[in-house]
């Protein structure tokens, strides 16, 4: 009996507790979708919980700002990040592939190597990169943004364990029995069977580009190049004291909900995603 | 006939696939890397128009570099890095214990894991910028604790040190967390349960039951996790960006390494830079060495070393 009280007391602070941590995680974006829908004049009255109805003409405002070309930054991150996730799959799963069904000499050497730079940052190598893409012509350019995710080795590494968990050999033995060209087979039978972990890293790699702020910041110069997330600094760094304030709230909310609506909406997915690629047991 | 017997060799097309990936390698990520070491042994940087090198000087950057502030923005680096861990591998823990405890009944768990995980996707530097807003002096915080009544002045958030990091600490906790309970939870659910119900028999409480059966089965990811962050906590640069606008206000106590790179750049100091670049590669190819050994090694604990040492010692 005396155990039964106990977990039931438990039961009750595990759910305050984690109503509080729910609460903190909401909070924030609460304020911010108030704020946006409220005027500058209204927000400086001071904080109000209740929605006003300046969403439209916040949204208006900063669609039609030229300084800042949210429109603009949202369509450039897009580019980037819908082009860096369909290649950076396409490629990691090819070059996983490349080292799950074939043997040859350096195949031990080239895997050690790619795990070896799994966690590597890239920022230990921003200086050389910049200099090599200003001498290829590439500076301020969205092309340096997308083209090296070719190689991302986490990626890889997430294929490969599913292509290990999932495609039996015997499978690309009965292709080419039945004559299928190896590139062939890739694109038609093993693609196909790889669709939930190209999905899953799709939506990581996507998500990872859209918020990156590093290298875009050392890369791009011309504000109809910038992504989100620099005209989002670009923002901090103006004196923003004489701004309309409903209009920055208005900025940071378009910078942040369409990452929230994919999210929203495959929720369980991602959830699932996190931990397919972590630690072998 | 001896054209049947011939095995086909398929293996120029194990070459041809991995072939994009280390092109794309070696171009963007071996030449900027040898271009970096390179020019951290020059003096390279440009004041005005004036551009002043490269006139090679040794390790001079990297001597200069030790005298210069660097060792206080790695010294702040690790501060930010620990106010945001502690917080998150504790209320993380605790969370994935509740999470995977049947007894519990936690209702509505898909929904908090939802929750949590959501910040870990946000912009950090849109997240950044909203804090900054939001903890101003004219702010909605200070707005909503002056009419709860709680303060009597508004307080400057961002103008003391303190406050800072206390910060950037709290955004890393809230942007982490939810994604190290999902991954803890996934390692206490891969634990037997056989374990837990005969500890449960030998009358193990949930306390002993945390301390002695799921934290030492865990530690393999636990370690992964640690290290992982502490390469995430080494690139640390949105955030404290952001937040200070670049500056490490108040004075510069909130600079990370990153952000003294990013200045480097920005201002194109390439020989300092470079030196700076070298430093931070030396100790993330550290780490990089730890988390190699635990995603190829197929004994994580050393549980299978100690048995074979068993072994050797009998056979003796």
């Amino acid at each position: 009996m005396k155990s039964k009280m106990s977990n039931t007391f438990r039961t009750a602070f595990a759910h305050v507790v984690l109503i509080l941590l729910s609460f903190l995680c909401l909070f924030f974006f609460y304020i911010l979708f108030v704020n946006a829908t409220r005027s500058h004049a209204d927000l400086q009255k001071g904080f109000s919980a209740r929605p006003g109805s300046y969403l439209l003409e916040n949204f208006k405002n900063v669609a039609n700002d030229g300084t800042f070309p949210m429109i603009r930054g949202i369509l450039n991150s897009l580019i980037v990040s819908g082009c860096s996730a369909a290649i950076c799959t396409y490629f990691s799963a090819l070059t996983a592939y490349g080292l799950y069904a074939y043997n040859f000499k350096v195949k031990k050497i080239a895997f050690t190597f790619i795990m070896a730079i799994l966690v590597m940052p890239t920022q230990v190598t921003a200086m050389g990169f910049l200099r090599l893409i200003t001498k290829m012509g590439m500076y301020d350019s969205l092309l340096p943004l997308i083209i090296p995710s070719i190689a991302s080795p986490a990626v890889f590494y997430f294929m490969y364990s599913y292509l290990q968990s999932s495609l039996p050999l015997s499978l690309i033995e009965a292709a080419r029995i039945d004559g299928s060209g190896e590139f062939h087979t890739f694109n038609r039978i093993v693609i196909p069977i790889m669709k939930p972990a190209i999905a899953v890293q799709a939506i990581f790699t996507f998500v990872g580009c859209w918020n990156n702020y590093f290298v875009p910041a050392l890369v791009i110069q011309s504000k109809d190049k910038m992504t989100v997330p620099i005209l989002i600094a670009t923002l901090r760094g103006a004196d923003f004291m004489s701004f309309d304030m409903g209009k920055i709230y208005m900025m940071i909310l378009v910078a942040i909900v369409p990452i929230i609506i994919v999210y929203l909406l495959l929720s369980k997915f991602i959830i699932a995603g996190v931990t397919l690629g972590g630690v072998k047991e | 006939m001896k054209q049947k017997n011939k095995k086909i060799d398929y293996s120029k097309w194990g070459y041809l696939f991995i072939l994009p990936f280390f092109v794309s390698f070696f171009i963007f990520s071996f030449i900027p890397l040898v271009d970096t070491i390179r020019y951290s042994f020059f003096e390279y940087y440009r004041s005005g128009i004036k551009e002043v090198g490269p006139n090679f000087i040794g390790m001079a950057n990297y001597i200069s570099l030790l005298g210069s502030d660097m060792l206080k923005y790695a010294g702040n680096t690790l501060i930010l890095w620990i106010i945001g861990f502690i917080p998150q591998i504790v209320i993380a823990l605790l969370l994935a214990s509740w999470f995977v405890d049947a007894r519990l009944k936690i209702r509505g768990t898909q929904f908090f894991k939802v929750v949590i995980y959501l910040p870990n996707l946000i912009m950090a530097s849109a997240f950044a910028m909203l804090f900054f807003t939001m903890f101003s002096t004219n702010g909605p915080i200070n707005s909503i604790l002056m009419s709860l009544g709680w303060i009597s002045e508004r307080i400057d958030f961002l103008g003391s040190v303190f406050g800072t990091r206390a910060l950037v600490g709290f955004m890393n906790f809230l942007m982490w967390f939810g994604n190290t309970t999902i991954m803890l939870m996934a390692a206490i659910m891969g634990i037997s349960p056989d374990i837990f119900e005969a500890s449960e028999i030998d009358g193990c409480n949930s306390v002993h039951r945390f301390f002695y059966i799921t934290l030492p089965l865990i530690r393999p990811i636990l370690a992964y996790t640690l290290i992982t962050s502490i390469i995430g906590g080494l690139q640390m640069f949105d955030v404290p960006q952001i937040l200070t606008n670049g500056q490490g206000t108040p004075d510069r106590t909130s600079m990370t390494l990153i952000m003294f790179l990013n200045s480097h750049l920005k201002s194109r100091n390439y020989g300092m830079a470079g030196a700076l670049s070298v430093y931070l590669f030396i100790v993330s190819g550290i780490l990089c060495f730890f988390v190699y050994r635990m995603t190829n090694d197929n004994d994580p604990d050393g549980s299978k070393a100690a048995a074979k040492r068993a072994r050797k010692q009998r056979r003796k």
